[in-house]
């Protein structure tokens, strides 16, 4: 205390040398500021922006590693017009959306299903949640290894109870075909993302109060009717994130894919990211890698602007 | 189910203890109980089945599956043939390494930009905030072909560090956002105390700020940890000779570089692997899953 009254009367000083120190405290504070938010923005924009303008320029270059007689000269539209002729991304592109929609839409019926059960008490609730969780935080390498192993048809468990249910399929090659891989996917990616759904949805459930639930039973309302009238309205906000990321990260898949099939067979399992990969760190190609790279920024931008936009509208209501 | 249906119950149950429960409500709480059994049995069963597959000598394993049940004969030599055969401890202490280094460069980074951000008076911090947000939704694969060349340019292909410096673009954005937050809420007074006290700004921060953000920042650190540790997208792309592979490539290419696919040797490396997060989700359970949500929350 003694020392705040030093501070605020300085022994001997007219008030206006005290006023512009106080200035310069501002400006002070601010170099403080920008020199400790500097290392994040540095890491990030090297990490993040570099890349992209370096995407941008080699997409309207020749950047062929493997073609040197072309290497570096202006290539115009002709990396990004292969992207419509090559044959390659299109498709690509059809396989990703088509994932994406059916594992988010596999993903949220399941997860809000499991946070409406561990929204309710119970005894043990806290060990159930445990276990329903830790799927989440096991690397993709090993949801994909540990998929890979349940359908394997030699020394899996899928067709080994298939067999014994007597079901069809139970002599599957699951990863040797067009469908049965894809299936096998969503598996490793539902087991391993539906908690986030789940953890997510059950907190948007948690922060609705209980009272509101009590007052529609007054009035004659029934469960389904509580649910959807109540329930489903005031889970929306904690929904809509949840989709977004979750539709995110389904759009950027790229592990377990790559490890389970490598997107065979031939090419039809083969996403977005997989292609960029290849584009790069097979071929070589960072023209055309680049224009891959671009038009991915460019769909996840547009997935983080409907983010920005739905946290917009959800602060003003 | 409600509480207050709870609390009626119980004390009904005091005066005259009921004899059964109605059919209907009986049926209901068995579909219940099923359902989460359900749950956890998926959730589960996969790594009771790895485990199990793990534990399999490679003649019970070439026989096929014959049963649910664990093997007749118990052998621990995948794990042992994994760790001194296939380099595997190398590949661990590389990712232990890797993920150490994310970890505490997250956090220290982290915890001055959320300082900055919440406590002084910089320009343009919505800006800011704005890009930092942004950068976490970057398709990590449009950052592979630029870094490629960059990385084979100054000599950081692959090395440990080069992945570290990628993992920040992992970690970095819901650190600085969390942490941001949490300062946020930090009464000014605290730090205006130690200040009239005659410690400079950064010495409040270390001596008042950082103490009383310990959880946020405990978040912070298992959270960057978790995601340095499974990162398999950078190790893949810029990592290529076996010493400087990572636990999950090295997974990867235990899969990949034999003729016929022993489930029993890799499954072995992914039990391995999982161990430590399992252990994260069963002792700090809370934390983990505020941190792999962190996004999802502002």
């Amino acid at each position: 205390m003694t020392a705040r009254k030093d501070l605020l009367v300085p022994p001997g000083r007219p008030a206006r040398v005290a006023r512009r120190r106080g200035h310069s405290l501002t400006s002070q504070d601010r170099r403080l500021g920008h020199a400790l938010v500097a290392p994040v923005m540095i890491v990030l924009l090297a990490i993040t922006a570099y890349p992209l303008f370096y995407n941008i320029w080699n997409s309207f270059h020749y950047a062929d590693y493997l073609n040197a007689a072309t290497f570096s000269s202006f290539a115009g539209f002709s990396n990004y017009s292969m992207l419509f002729h090559a044959d390659q991304f299109v498709p690509a592109l059809v396989r990703t959306l088509g994932f994406t929609a059916v594992s988010v839409a596999v993903e949220t019926a399941v997860g809000l299903g499991i946070a409406l059960a561990l929204n309710r008490p119970f005894r043990g609730r806290g060990v159930v949640r445990a276990a329903v969780f830790i799927p989440l935080a096991v690397p993709t390498v090993v949801s994909a290894e540990l998929w890979k192993t349940m359908f394997d048809p030699q020394s899996g468990f899928v067709n080994y109870i298939l067999a014994h249910l007597h079901l069809p399929l139970a002599s599957t090659a699951w990863l040797d075909g067009t469908w049965t891989a894809w299936a096998a996917i969503l598996a490793a990616d539902a087991w391993r993302n539906t908690p986030f759904m789940a953890i997510v949805l059950l907190a948007g459930l948690q922060v609705i109060p209980q009272d509101i639930y009590e007052a529609a039973k007054i009035d004659g309302a029934s469960a389904g009717q509580a649910f959807r009238r109540l329930t489903l309205p005031l889970l929306m906000p904690a929904l809509m994130v949840a989709l977004i990321f979750r539709t995110l990260s389904s759009f950027l898949i790229f592990d377990v894919v790559f490890i389970m099939t490598g997107g065979g067979p031939g090419t039809s399992t083969q996403v977005l990211s997989a292609l960029n990969y290849e584009a790069f760190l097979d071929d070589f190609n960072f023209g055309y890698g680049g224009a891959i790279a671009v038009a991915m920024v460019v769909m996840a931008l547009i997935i983080a602007a409907i983010y920005v936009r739905v946290l917009r509208v959800e602060r003003q209501t | 189910m409600s509480a207050t249906d709870a609390v009626a119950a119980r004390s009904r149950a005091d005066v005259r203890p009921r004899r059964h429960l109605r059919p209907g409500r009986a049926a209901r709480k068995t579909g219940f109980f099923l359902l989460l059994a359900l749950f956890v049995l998926v959730s589960l069963f996969p790594f009771y089945w790895i485990v199990i597959t793990s534990l399999k000598t490679t003649a019970e394993y070439n026989q096929g599956t014959t049963s649910v049940l664990p093997p007749s004969h118990v052998t621990m030599s995948n794990y042992v043939d994994d760790l001194t055969q296939q380099n595997f401890i190398r590949a661990l202490l590389n990712s232990v390494g890797v993920s150490l280094a994310t970890t505490i460069l997250t956090v220290l980074l982290a915890a001055l930009a959320g300082y900055a951000l919440s406590r002084t008076s910089i320009r343009g911090k919505g800006g800011i905030l704005g890009f930092i947000l942004l950068t976490a939704f970057f398709p990590p694969l449009a950052i592979v072909g630029p870094m490629f060349i960059a990385y084979k340019h100054i000599g950081l292909l692959n090395t440990l560090p080069g992945l570290v410096i990628c993992y920040l673009v992992l970690t970095l954005p819901l650190a600085t956002w969390l942490l941001t937050n949490y300062f946020l809420q930090i009464p000014k007074e605290l730090e205006e105390a130690a200040i009239v006290d005659g410690s400079t700004r950064v010495q409040a921060l270390h001596k008042v700020i950082v103490p009383v953000a310990r959880p946020a920042m405990f978040t912070v650190a298992i959270l960057s940890f978790i995601l340095a540790w499974n990162d398999f997208t950078f190790a893949v792309s810029f990592i290529s000779t076996p010493n400087n592979y990572t636990a999950p490539l090295a997974i990867y290419n235990l899969g990949n570089s034999q003729y016929q696919v022993f489930y029993n040797l890799i499954d072995a490396a992914v039990v391995i692997i999982s161990l430590p997060v399992a252990c994260l989700v069963i002792f700090a359970q809370k934390r983990v899953i505020s941190g792999l949500t962190a996004g999802s929350f502002r």
